[in-house]
Parts: C-alpha cells; sequence; structure tokens
C-alpha cells in the first residue's frame, strides 16, 4: 500500500465515498448493497446514483456519504474514491480530498501520471482475481463489483453478517447467483484484509435507523396514488419518471387484484404519447375516478393544451412531474428544479394552477394523496413536482404512516338524490366559499347533464362570447386558485436566534440547504429557513419574506423560477430577494449553499462599507 | 348564437321505445351549423338509433374534439353528458372516461380535420385499444370553421371552392383502419340514413372500437363542381358494398337469418347484424377481400358504402386490462386502499 505522511485521527460514521464504474457492468446493485448494508446498521445514509443517459458503456457514478448527525445532502469532499473506470480515472482521482484514498484495479498498472502524493491508493486485482474465479465472462464483469464491495466491507468494516443476511433475502430462489457473489464478496474481502490497514475512517453499528425505511421518491409516490385510491393511471414512458409507474403497477398487481373476481380494480394505460396521457387523465377525472400521469418535463410541455382545458372547463387532474434537466430533452438522468414556472402557468390564456413540491419520499407519499384531494376539491389540475433526485435515489426516511379513517375528498359532486332536490342544475353555479361550484358525473342522471366545453362558457356552463359572461367565469377561477392557499400544505419554517436574514428554499435542496444552516450557524452567522411546500402560496410565505431585511432563494435552475414566483404572486420587494441558483443537474450540496451566501454576504458587507 | 333550445312540447300520437321515451327525448339544441350541412343529418340518424336502441339518455356519453363535426354532439341527446374537450383529443379523453367507467356507451363524433390530421395518433391508438365506442368520421374533406382548407381526406385533383386541385394523396380512415385492425368498419353517406341509421345501431353493440366514416358534404365550402366530398359526386359514386340490418338481442331472429347471400353476424351483447352482399360474394369477415375490393373500386373513383368489415371476437381494452364489469368507479375506496396494516407489511421490504 503507499501510504500517504500524515496519521489523522480515526473518524466513525462520518465520511464520504464516492464509486466510479461503467454504466451496465452491474456495479448499481453492488453499490446498493453497500448503501443497504450500512442503512441495516443504523447508520445514517445517503445514496446519489450519477448515472448517464445510456444503456451500456457510459461513466457512471454512485456517492455513499454516512453522517452520524444525519446529514444526508450530497458530499463533494470524498474520503475514498472506487475507481473502477479507467475512462474517468483523471477526474476521479482529482476529486478525492487530500488525504484521501483511492481504491482501484491493480490488475492493470495505474498510468504514473496519475499518482498524487497527497492520496493514497489501494490496489486489488479485481479482475485478476474473478478471471481466476469465474468462468463466463459476464459473470466475471459482474462479480468484479461484488469484489469491490467486498474489499470495501473489510477496509469500512462494514458488517459482515447483514450483508450476509441481504445477499440470502436477495438470492433467496437464485442458489447459484448466492453461491456466486458469495465467492466474489470473500475474495476482494480476504485480499484487504490481507494486503490493507485500517483506514482513518470506518462504520461503527448505531442506532439511528430504527422506525426508519430505505425507499425512493418514486415508490412513494405511487405508494400515495395506491393509498390515494386512485384507478386510472395514464403515461408515456419517460426518465426519470418511468419507475412512479413501475411501482404502480407492482403495487396494483399485488393490492388490486379483487380477491373474488380475479379483476383488476385500476386501468393502467401506455399511452401514444403525453398528449393523450394527459388526455386519459382527464377523461376519467370527468368521469369520477381518480386519475393520474407521471412524467418529466417535456411531457408537460405537451401536456399543455389540454392542462388548460381541464383548468378551463374544472376537472380534476394528477399531475406528478419528476424533474429532469431541461430545456429540450436536455440531460434526462440529471436533476433540476426547471418546472416550477411552466407548471405553475401551464397552458396558454390565464391559467395558474395547484403545485407541490415535496421535499423527500415521505412528502412525495403525502403530497401524492394530498394531490388528489385537492384536485377533486378545486376540480383542477394538481401538480406534484418531484425531481430525479428525489425520485431515483433511495432515501432514509420515517417509516410512511397511514391513517386508516381517511376518507377522500371527492370534493362537491352532486349524486343522483341531490339532483332531484334542486330545480335546474347549472354547471358552474352556484358556487360554495371556496369558489368552487358542484359537478355531476355521467351515467347518474339526465337532470345533472351539461355539455363540458374548452370554449367560452357562462356560470350556466352555456356557451358564450359575452365579455360579461366569460369574465365572470375566469374571475371565479382566479379566486378559487387563491382560496386554495388555505388547503395547501404550509412551509416549513425554522428559526434562529440572532437571524440577520431568511433562507428560502423548496424540494430536494432541503437536506442541503439545512446543512448549510448548521455550518453558518457555527461560523457565527445564525439565518432562518423556510421551506415552500406549496404554490399558491399561503399567507405565512410572504410574511416570513416582509420578516427578513432579505432572503436568499436557494433553487436548482438558471432563471431563480422559485424567485420570480415569488415576485409575481406576492407584495414582496424585489430587493429583498436574492438568488443562488445551482443548476448543472447534480443534487445539490450544503458547501455549495454556503459558499454561495458567505460570498454573497461578503458582498453585501463590502457595499454597505463603501456606502 | 351556438346553440338554440327546441321546444319540448311533444305530441301524444308519437312513438314510445322500450323505455317509454319518443324520439323528441333524444334531441338536442337546435343546430348552428349551416342549412343543408350533411352534418345535421347525421345527427338526425344518431337520434334516430339511440331512441330505436332504447339507449338511456344518461348512460350515454358524448365525446368530441374541435371542429363543426365537434359541435354536434350538442345537437342530440340533451340527457346525457358531452364532453367537447380539445382538437384531436377526443379519443384520448374517451380513452381515459371508459377506463373510469366502461358502463357508459360513448359516442365520440369527430371530422375529418380532428381525426386524421391533429388527432390521426389518438385515432390509430384506439384502433389498437379496440376501445368500445362508436367513434362517427363526419367526413366532408375541408376544413369548414377555418374557411375552406384541404384536409387531409381530399382526393388527389378534388377542386377548393376557389377551384385549386388537391395534389396529395388522401388518408382513407376505412383503409387505415383496415389496416391497423380495426374491428368494426363501415362508411356510409349522410344523405342516405336507412343505410346509415342500421349501421350505427350495429356499431353502438359492437365489442370494441366502431369505426364509421360519413361522406358528409359541406355545403358552403366543398359541395360545387369538382369536389369529391359534394352531394351529387356521392350520390353518382356511391356504391353499395353490403345492406345491414340491425336485429336486437331480445327480438325473434331465427327467421330472418340464413337466407341466400346473406351474412349474419352475432354481436358480443346477443344482437345479430345481418348483410347482404350487394355483390353476392362480398364476405364483410374478410379482411383482405375487404382491401382488395376497396383498392379496387377506390381506383375507379367509387365510394364503396355499407358495413364494409366486422370481427366480434377480438377482446376490447377492458378485456385485455382484466376490469370488472363494474365501473371502476363504482368500487368503493375500501377496496382500494389497503390500509396501514399493509403498509406496515410492506414496509418490512423497504429496509
Amino acid at each position: 500500500m503507499l501510504r500517504a505522511g500524515v496519521e489523522q485521527a480515526v473518524r466513525v460514521n462520518d465520511f464520504a465515498i464516492k464509486l466510479a464504474n461503467v454504466n451496465g457492468t452491474g456495479s448499481a446493485s453492488a453499490n446498493g448493497l453497500l448503501m443497504q448494508a450500512i442503512f441495516r446498521m443504523g447508520i445514517p445514509v445517503s445514496g446519489k446514483n450519477l448515472f448517464p443517459s445510456n444503456i451500456q458503456g457510459l461513466p457512471t457514478w454512485y456517492e455513499i456519504r454516512v453522517s452520524k448527525d444525519g446529514y444526508t445532502a450530497r458530499a463533494l469532499d470524498y474520503d475514498l474514491m472506487v475507481a473502477m473506470n479507467a475512462q474517468t480515472y483523471e477526474r476521479d482521482i482529482r476529486e478525492v480530498r487530500p488525504g484521501g484514498y483511492v481504491l482501484y484495479d491493480s490488475t492493470w498498472p495505474l498510468d504514473p501520471r496519475l499518482h498524487r502524493q497527497d492520496v493514497t491508493f489501494l490496489g486489488v486485482p479485481l479482475a485478476e482475481m474473478c478471471n481466476a474465479h469465474f468462468r463466463e465472462s459476464r459473470e466475471r464483469i459482474l462479480m468484479k463489483n461484488i469484489a469491490y464491495a467486498g474489499a470495501l466491507i473489510a477496509v469500512l468494516e462494514v458488517d459482515m453478517d447483514v450483508v450476509e443476511q441481504l445477499l440470502d433475502e436477495k438470492f433467496a430462489k437464485k442458489k447459484a447467483l448466492r453461491e456466486s457473489n458469495h465467492k466474489a464478496l470473500r475474495l476482494g474481502f480476504d485480499y484487504a484484509r490481507k494486503h490493507f490497514d485500517p483506514l482513518p475512517f470506518r462504520l461503527e453499528k448505531m442506532d439511528a435507523n430504527s422506525g426508519k425505511i430505505l425507499i425512493d421518491g418514486n415508490t412513494a409516490t405511487a405508494l400515495g396514488c395506491l393509498y390515494a385510491g386512485a384507478t386510472v393511471a395514464a403515461w408515456y414512458p419517460i426518465t426519470p419518471s418511468t419507475s412512479v409507474m413501475d411501482a404502480f403497477t407492482d403495487l396494483c398487481r399485488k393490492y388490486r387484484k379483487d380477491p373474488e373476481t380475479g379483476a383488476m380494480n385500476c386501468c393502467i394505460i401506455q399511452a401514444e404519447d403525453e398528449l393523450a396521457a394527459i388526455g386519459m387523465v382527464i377523461g376519467a377525472a370527468w368521469n369520477g375516478a381518480r386519475a393520474f400521469t407521471s412524467t418529466s418535463g417535456p411531457g408537460i410541455s405537451l401536456m399543455n393544451e389540454l392542462l388548460g382545458l381541464a383548468y378551463y372547463a374544472e376537472i380534476p387532474a394528477v399531475v406528478m412531474d419528476i424533474q429532469r434537466v431541461g430545456p429540450s430533452t436536455g440531460m434526462p438522468t440529471r436533476t433540476q428544479q426547471g418546472d416550477l414556472l411552466e407548471c405553475a402557468y401551464a397552458s396558454h390564456g390565464d391559467t395558474k394552477h395547484i403545485c407541490l413540491y415535496p421535499a423527500n419520499p415521505s412528502e412525495c407519499f403525502e403530497f401524492a394523496v394530498k394531490s388528489f384531494d385537492l384536485a377533486e376539491r378545486f376540480q383542477t389540475p394538481v401538480f406534484l413536482l418531484s425531481d430525479l433526485d428525489i425520485g431515483m435515489n433511495d432515501w432514509v426516511v420515517p417509516r410512511l404512516k397511514w391513517d386508516d379513517s381517511y376518507r377522500p375528498d371527492r370534493g362537491r359532486v352532486l349524486d343522483a338524490a341531490q339532483l332531484e332536490r334542486i330545480q335546474k342544475f347549472f354547471r358552474y353555479w352556484p358556487e360554495d366559499e371556496n369558489f368552487v361550484a358542484a359537478r355531476t358525473l355521467p351515467g347518474v342522471s339526465s337532470k345533472g347533464a351539461y355539455f363540458t366545453r374548452g370554449s367560452g362558457h357562462s356560470r350556466t356552463g352555456a356557451y358564450t362570447e359575452m365579455p360579461e359572461e366569460y369574465q365572470e367565469v375566469v374571475d371565479r377561477l382566479l379566486r378559487k386558485h387563491q382560496a386554495a392557499a388555505k388547503w395547501v400544505p404550509e412551509p416549513v419554517i425554522e428559526r434562529r436566534t440572532g437571524a440577520q436574514f431568511g433562507v428560502v428554499t423548496l424540494g430536494g435542496c432541503d437536506a442541503a440547504v439545512r446543512e448549510a444552516l448548521d455550518v453558518l450557524d457555527s461560523r457565527g452567522i445564525p439565518a432562518d429557513f423556510m421551506r415552500i411546500r406549496a404554490f399558491p402560496f399561503p399567507e405565512s410565505v410572504e410574511e416570513f419574506l416582509n420578516d427578513h431585511e432579505f432572503n436568499f432563494i436557494v433553487e436548482q435552475n438558471r432563471d431563480a423560477q422559485m424567485k420570480s414566483l415569488l415576485l409575481l404572486e406576492t407584495g414582496v420587494a424585489k430587493d429583498k430577494l436574492r438568488s443562488i441558483c445551482v443548476y448543472g443537474g447534480f443534487p445539490l450540496s450544503a458547501k455549495r449553499v454556503t459558499d454561495r451566501i458567505a460570498s454573497q454576504l461578503g458582498e453585501l458587507t463590502e457595499r454597505a462599507v463603501h456606502r | 348564437m351556438p346553440s338554440i333550445a327546441k321546444p319540448t312540447a311533444i305530441h301524444p300520437s308519437l312513438h314510445r321505445n322500450e323505455l317509454g321515451l319518443t324520439i323528441r327525448d333524444y334531441e338536442g339544441s337546435m343546430s348552428t351549423l349551416c342549412a343543408g350541412c350533411g352534418h345535421d343529418s347525421i345527427t338526425a340518424a344518431i337520434i334516430r338509433a339511440c331512441w330505436e336502441i332504447s339507449l338511456a339518455p344518461h348512460m350515454l356519453a358524448k365525446m368530441s374534439g374541435i371542429g363543426c363535426s365537434s359541435k354536434t354532439p350538442t345537437y342530440f341527446v340533451s340527457g346525457a353528458h358531452g364532453f367537447n374537450s380539445a382538437h384531436g383529443r377526443m379519443a384520448a379523453i374517451a380513452t381515459g372516461a371508459s377506463a373510469a367507467n366502461r358502463e357508459l356507451t360513448y359516442i365520440g363524433v369527430s371530422g375529418d380535420g380532428d381525426s386524421l390530421s391533429i388527432g390521426l395518433g389518438h385515432l390509430c391508438h384506439a384502433i389498437r385499444r379496440n376501445l368500445k365506442m362508436l367513434y362517427i368520421i363526419e367526413n366532408n374533406g375541408v376544413y369548414g370553421l377555418t374557411k375552406g382548407q384541404f384536409s387531409a381526406s381530399a382526393d388527389v385533383g378534388s377542386k377548393s371552392k376557389k377551384g385549386e386541385p388537391n395534389r396529395m394523396a388522401p388518408i382513407d380512415p376505412v383503409a387505415l383502419a383496415l389496416s391497423l385492425g380495426a374491428t368494426f368498419v363501415a362508411r356510409s353517406f349522410s344523405g342516405d340514413k336507412d343505410q346509415l341509421v342500421p349501421i350505427l345501431k350495429a356499431a353502438l353493440s359492437h365489442r370494441g372500437f366502431a369505426l364509421v366514416d360519413v361522406i358528409s358534404p359541406c355545403v358552403t365550402f366543398n359541395d360545387h363542381a369538382g369536389s369529391t366530398k359534394s352531394y351529387l359526386y356521392t350520390r353518382n359514386n356511391m356504391l353499395k358494398a353490403t345492406e345491414t340490418d340491425f336485429v336486437p338481442p331480445a327480438s325473434e331472429i331465427l327467421a330472418t337469418i340464413g337466407r341466400n347471400g346473406a351474412v349474419s353476424v352475432t354481436m358480443h351483447d346477443g344482437s345479430v347484424v345481418r348483410f347482404k352482399g350487394v355483390p353476392p360474394d362480398y364476405d364483410p369477415t374478410d379482411r383482405k377481400k375487404v382491401l382488395d375490393y376497396l383498392s379496387e373500386h377506390h381506383g375507379k373513383g367509387e365510394v364503396v358504402t355499407g358495413l364494409l368489415y366486422i370481427d366480434e371476437s377480438v377482446p376490447d381494452m377492458h378485456e385485455l386490462n382484466n376490469t370488472p364489469a363494474q365501473a371502476l368507479t363504482k368500487i368503493p375506496f375500501e377496496k382500494l386502499c389497503p390500509g396501514s396494516a399493509a403498509l406496515d407489511t410492506l414496509q418490512e421490504e423497504f429496509r
């Protein structure tokens, strides 16, 4: 072992490793295994999969951060790099922090130009060992990953019993594979034990994960749809939302097969495009079903026209937008919060939509259910804006809870008996305190029959081209949208004593921003925190902004879309809001936030001094 | 004014159907289309067909997109919910509606612009899914509401009102549907109600997607000399491939089938559609022969009409999906939500 000189104190449960792999070689299961094993050791952990838009051959990375203090945002300082991709050696080795380690396949010599004096190189002859022990070429490639996992288990002191248990569960029905995995694991493990000293950072069992689960946001979103009672789902495959519908399909197979008849109590339709997908959702919801689609930015672009129809004709629709990097095709496997404005104002003409911004899989579950309630209560499209980081990475979150007394809020729907009691039914009048008029469903009574139209209509539902009749309806729609502010999730606000300014964020930036605020606080710069969870904004959002001399709005897009939305939709003064936009496509890290806040604060102080 | 209510007085001598309803009960608002529009004749045929089969008005859902054709659901069965959606998207919206509630009868009314241009993709996929619905294309070869542009169904050489000929090959919805595996394909003429009404009734009994292409002349923009979608041209060149007789399930049918030259098809709901091939060897159950026949006569400039193809053996979207017999909207929430105990068990896997 080439060991860098400095002696370091041993850090327990506080480090980050990055694994650099080639896409399509089976590394994902080895990396997932490690992450899961650490989770089962009771240690706070997060895993970020930074994968390419590719099936095989391009570079892919996986990052594991272990933090006894529970910080789960992406770390930028890597203590250990598992460099398995010669194509990216140069970049990967550069990213290791001074005093860190690089584990690589020493079957082939490392180019001396890649050596760093301040980093320790751990060579494991992975290919050589696997070639000697496995016959099939595919197996040799796959098992190389399990072998480096074995080496990591040794040097990081992952609990081997936990790993073996995981393999037992995973390969319960595949004995041969179980055996191969076991063999490969031992190859790496034994080699590392024999050749390497313990590292200055390691794992130790904790009890931080009792009552917690490991789940990705898309699965949690699908679970929310299942529990909300959604029966119709229509979609067009698109990264990174596909796993929402995959999970929903699996869940329906498990929970929606009628035990008596064997029939499926759901209808999942793979549409011909996103235009059709949202059309199907609207058609189903018009008929009274809870219906949703899952998509990403390009799909939202295509759905715009019909979203306007649903808004204007007042038909519930739930859209799960798992955001990725735009514009255009953009970077399909990278994360961003780039659809905030597009969803808030989707479609031509005057439109405003309810948007929910979950920060993690727990909120994906909770808000997915809420989306249906809001969509039906307000008879309008509702967007759940998740993103690739939340949706496709595994997160450690508290166990999901379900209240068995929950019943869907179907909003104002008149049944046959109610229709009997009224003289005449008008679709858009009279309205309730939320400016919502009752609707009727087809198949109930001729007395409730009306003609749904996206063309100009009066409050009775009749076609109109008259200014006052048209305006009466669209003005009510605006008031209805504003009324929803009282029904959507309130922002999460955390105040610190002595705070001079506010830091505002949303969605998946949550963990990084909270960590950044702890760091700033430790440097003597306390700040108040607000995470916005929905649009239209509850009153508390504007209050928070006005309470502070200035606020940083941290978000993952170039154009400060949340800041723009706040300026458009609240009365807050423009000079109260400052932007911190990080939008390169990787999950946010605390360092990016602290650096940018510190530098902007520096500029502010300088400006104050020069004034 | 786009819709004018009709007086509701009903003459006591009017006939009543099995539901006790007169044909007036199946009417809608007054049409605001141009006087003489073919679409209004189709509306009348729809009204008659729905009345004759005793369709309960509230169990009908009228679907449409945008265009002259798509306005027509206002003009029939005012006791049914209607959905005048967005241009070209009717098939998609009907698919979702049907997914939620398969107990309703769906009648979609579309036009050649709506179905063969902007909504072509959705039409094709509704055919592939064999979505159970009656899908009518009111085909006039022209965009009326935007004042006379050629549509995708305009024949090569057909002239616009200004005299310009169309040069691009048309999309023939009948040939298209047959090539996509459609299970019920018919063509008729708005001016021939005797032919159209039994076709519509048969279509409403079909197991899956029933496409009825109806040549429906546009009196304002496409009824001149040189047009191949005019009343005169269609009358002169119409060739009946079949004559259809629809026999509802409850009726005595034995006496009417088995005659020489007739083909009987038992529909999924037990009703019987009886065809008489006008050319005696025309077989509406043989897709290849139908395609050959259509292609041969299309070459001669003839408009082949009748119930052209039928196949009752193909499962519809719900059968393929194994959805319950009742509407999904009727499944109680308790059956849809697995509850907290199941969630606890499931989460054991998330460790």
